[in-house]
């Protein structure tokens, strides 16, 4: 008997997105990230291609956690004081794809830094490193219009990733981004409505799509990761289907959302019955991260050294086509 | 995905007999189409037409069952290809391998230890679905007596002599265990054993085609419950056909491939062994064997699994009541969410990590989260009034301080009637990412 697979007809493909310039480009990254382009469900090579295999973010932020888990501490309490030091470990030593800069410290209720200090935050990690940066700020709207143009100009020509553009803030951002030649971040809170609708706004101002990559929130594991599974699933294929407004790529948030789960942090002292949290934190992110991968995620925002390396061997065992 | 009324007419007497107490024949099939009668209520019909009848109203995945009594494990029927369609409905049957050599003792210990195996999330209590027991000659026929005997869930016989797996179900085969593995050399022998006794019987082939291939030879001698197993071991191949079985099963409705499949998760780093684990848990696999498996492992995979298989119609809830986050006392603050669980648990996190313990009242909204729960009215001022007496939080704390989300700051006012003014209401921050700044710099000037 012979057994056909059964292939299924797409008509489309995700947008192929390229992040960082380098010095020929206008640029100084000594490396630049390409996402995007399958046209198939995540892995299937039978079905068709994955031009671009998925990369990893590794984050830094201007104002480490008040309280690191015991492995994260262990990992990157010596640099975590200083983002462009943090950076260049991640780099050098754990062999990041990209930076993804988090101004928290920008907040109000954080450290209220000013524009000015966040942009030489963000300028201090574009000189550490060769790789793309993606730039996240705060989350507080007000704030971040103030912040987002500014660390948008000190690395113009450099062609990050700004985040993020929502859907009841996302003027400044775009034309920050449209401006300085940056590709921009896309958010949605779990919802594809809003998702498309962001992009259909930014769009509308003028950004070409091919310059988006989206973030639609995520969860992490046994805290809401089916939701952002389901959410992302669902967004692939209507890419593979041919839904041009939700063909871009996608991103997950994995590290900050599983190092605050407690599964991820409690010592051993305090649960014993769930074995050494020095296994169980790094388990927890890279776990996550392989259930986006399968969902169709592009960018994973990483915080662990371990995990990271894990889920790099994992995405070239899924790239391979050995039987 | 069944047939139509006309599909079914075509297949029947066409006499209008009335014997099957129908008038007629169409209006019979109509019935049949929409489960509302049984084609044995047809003296008439055909054996062909049965078969054929029968063959297609069958799920187009077989549910299999593993095992006898309370923990039995059952696999398969699955409907969609993607969660979001409609839901996933047997969960992965998770497995650790017992090596059959090891002493009596020590055998007993393991299957004791595996069978206890329990970790309690979201108010489900998760566990180990079996074992799986590897060994060779007479010290496996003694192991799975013994594993019949003792071990409180399920077996897997993994053996591929016909020979040893014929004694060793002599041992335990009323426990219904699956045998692991007929293959193209054993297939008959083995699907006799199997149709003997009365157990499922996993396939094992070199690819799809051989699957395919030995899943019909193994019914044609009788083995009618069947798990798969493609061969494959490489992570993306493993992929690709578990995702090609449940295509060809749903799509085409290819009766070979209609079972569930089996998995196993192999390599010499845990990390990245848990890895391939997740994701046959997310693709499709009906089984998944681990070698052996830590307790960091298993509550990963186990939330992994719970997820996965999570109804997204309906989100999982913590039960209603007053929780201890941290070690609060009676100066502590009180807050009150709902019982959507992703809701409470992102506010037992940002407490948690503000580091200032707090009481939590957690009010039954059928799992909705606080704006929706409030525009469905289930979370009202007279509702938390209730259960802020129902739960007795004032016998917790000295002061009679109340903190509500900022989504519903509208109901301060109300509430504190509700309340008879004994309680001030404090409107805490719209998010839940607002708690620590707000415990600690708010709070205290309350408390």
């Amino acid at each position: 008997m012979s057994f056909e697979m059964p292939v299924e007809k797409w008509t489309a493909a995700a947008n192929t997105v390229t992040i960082g310039a380098t010095a020929a480009e206008g640029g100084t990254r000594t490396s630049v990230v390409t996402v995007g382009g399958d046209t198939s469900l995540p892995f299937l090579h039978f079905e068709g291609a994955m031009p671009n295999r998925p990369v990893i973010a590794m984050e830094v932020l201007d104002v480490a956690p008040a309280e690191w888990a015991t492995p994260m501490e262990e990992a990157v309490g010596d640099v975590s004081g200083d983002a462009a030091a943090w950076a260049r470990k991640c780099v050098e030593e754990f062999g990041a794809d990209m930076i993804s800069v988090r101004l928290v410290g920008a907040h109000p209720d954080e450290q209220d830094r000013s524009a000015e200090e966040c942009a030489q935050t963000v300028k201090s990690v574009l000189e550490a490193v060769g790789v793309p940066l993606i730039i996240w700020g705060c989350g507080q709207a007000e704030k971040d219009n103030e912040v987002m143009p500014r660390c948008s100009e000190v690395t113009a020509g450099e062609n990050c990733l700004l985040g993020t553009a929502k859907e009841d803030n996302y003027k400044t951002i775009t034309a920050a981004c449209m401006a300085d030649g940056h590709k921009l971040l896309a958010e949605a809170p779990l919802d594809i409505n809003i998702q498309k609708q962001v992009n259909i706004l930014v769009s509308e101002m003028g950004l070409e799509l091919s310059r988006i990559v989206m973030y639609q929130a995520t969860g992490g594991l046994g805290y809401g990761m089916e939701y952002a599974y389901s959410i992302m699933e669902r967004t692939r294929l209507a890419a593979l289907s041919g839904d041009r407004m939700l063909s871009m790529p996608m991103l997950a948030l994995v590290g900050s959302e599983c190092w605050k789960a407690k599964e991820a942090r409690t010592g051993e002292d305090t649960a014993p019955e769930w074995g050494p949290v020095s296994e169980r934190g790094v388990a927890w992110e890279a776990t996550t991260a392989t259930c986006f991968l399968h969902a169709g995620t592009h960018i994973l925002v990483m915080w662990h050294p371990r995990a990271v390396s894990i889920v790099r061997k994992t995405i070239d065992s899924l790239m391979s086509q050995e039987a | 995905m069944g047939l139509t009324g006309l599909d079914i007419f075509k297949q029947l007497p066409k006499t209008n007999c009335g014997d099957c107490g129908v008038p007629t024949c169409l209006a019979f099939a109509m019935k049949l189409a929409q489960k509302q009668a049984s084609l044995d209520q047809c003296p008439h019909v055909s054996e062909e037409a049965k078969g054929a009848l029968d063959g297609a109203s069958a799920p187009p995945i077989k549910l299999i069952t593993i095992g006898t009594g309370e923990r039995k494990l059952e696999i398969g029927n699955e409907t969609v290809l993607f969660r979001h369609e409609e839901t996933f409905y047997h969960p992965t049957g998770i497995a650790v391998e017992v090596d059959a050599g090891l002493p009596e003792e020590e055998l007993a210990a393991r299957l004791e230890a595996v069978g206890g195996v329990s970790f309690e999330r979201v108010g489900q209590t998760l566990r180990l679905d079996a074992v799986a027991l590897r060994g060779e000659g007479d010290g496996f026929v003694k192991a799975a007596q013994v594993a019949g005997e003792k071990s409180a869930v399920p077996l897997i016989l993994m053996n591929e002599d016909p020979e040893v797996m014929g004694k060793a179900l002599e041992g335990c085969a009323e426990k219904k265990p699956l045998i692991y593995a007929a293959t193209a050399e054993n297939v008959e022998a083995m699907a006799a054993l199997a149709k003997q006794h009365g157990c499922p019987l996993a396939i094992r082939g070199d690819d799809l085609s051989s699957l395919a291939e030995l899943s019909e030879k193994a019914q044609g001698a009788g083995a009618t419950d069947l798990v798969l197993d493609s061969g494959a071991r490489a992570p993306a191949q493993v992929l690709a056909n578990e995702t090609a079985i449940r295509r060809a099963a749903l799509r085409k409705r290819f009766r070979p491939l209609g079972f569930p499949t089996i998995t196993f998760a192999r390599g010499e780093d845990a990390q990245e062994k848990l890895q391939q684990a997740a994701c046959y848990i997310a693709k499709y696999a009906g089984m998944l064997v681990l070698k052996e498996a830590e307790a960091w492992e298993l509550l990963t995979l186990f939330t992994v699994r719970q997820n996965i298989y999570t109804d997204p119609q309906k989100p999982i809830q913590v039960e209603e009541g007053i929780y201890e986050i941290g070690s609060p006392n009676e100066d502590s603050p009180v807050l009150v969410t709902t019982n959507f669980s992703l809701t409470y648990f992102t506010v037992e996190g940002d407490v948690e990590a503000s580091r200032v313990p707090a009481w939590a009242v957690v009010v039954d909204t059928e799992g909705t989260s606080v704006l929706t729960a409030w525009a469905a009215e289930k979370f009202t001022a007279e509702i938390i009034a209730e259960k802020v007496k129902a739960f007795d939080v004032g016998s917790k704390v000295k002061h009679r301080k109340l903190i509500i989300p900022g989504h519903v700051a509208v109901l301060s006012g109300k509430l504190e009637d509700e309340l008879s003014l004994e309680w001030k209401v404090i409107v805490g921050p719209r998010e839940s990412s607002g708690i620590p700044s707000f415990l600690r710099t708010a709070w205290p000037g309350e408390g």
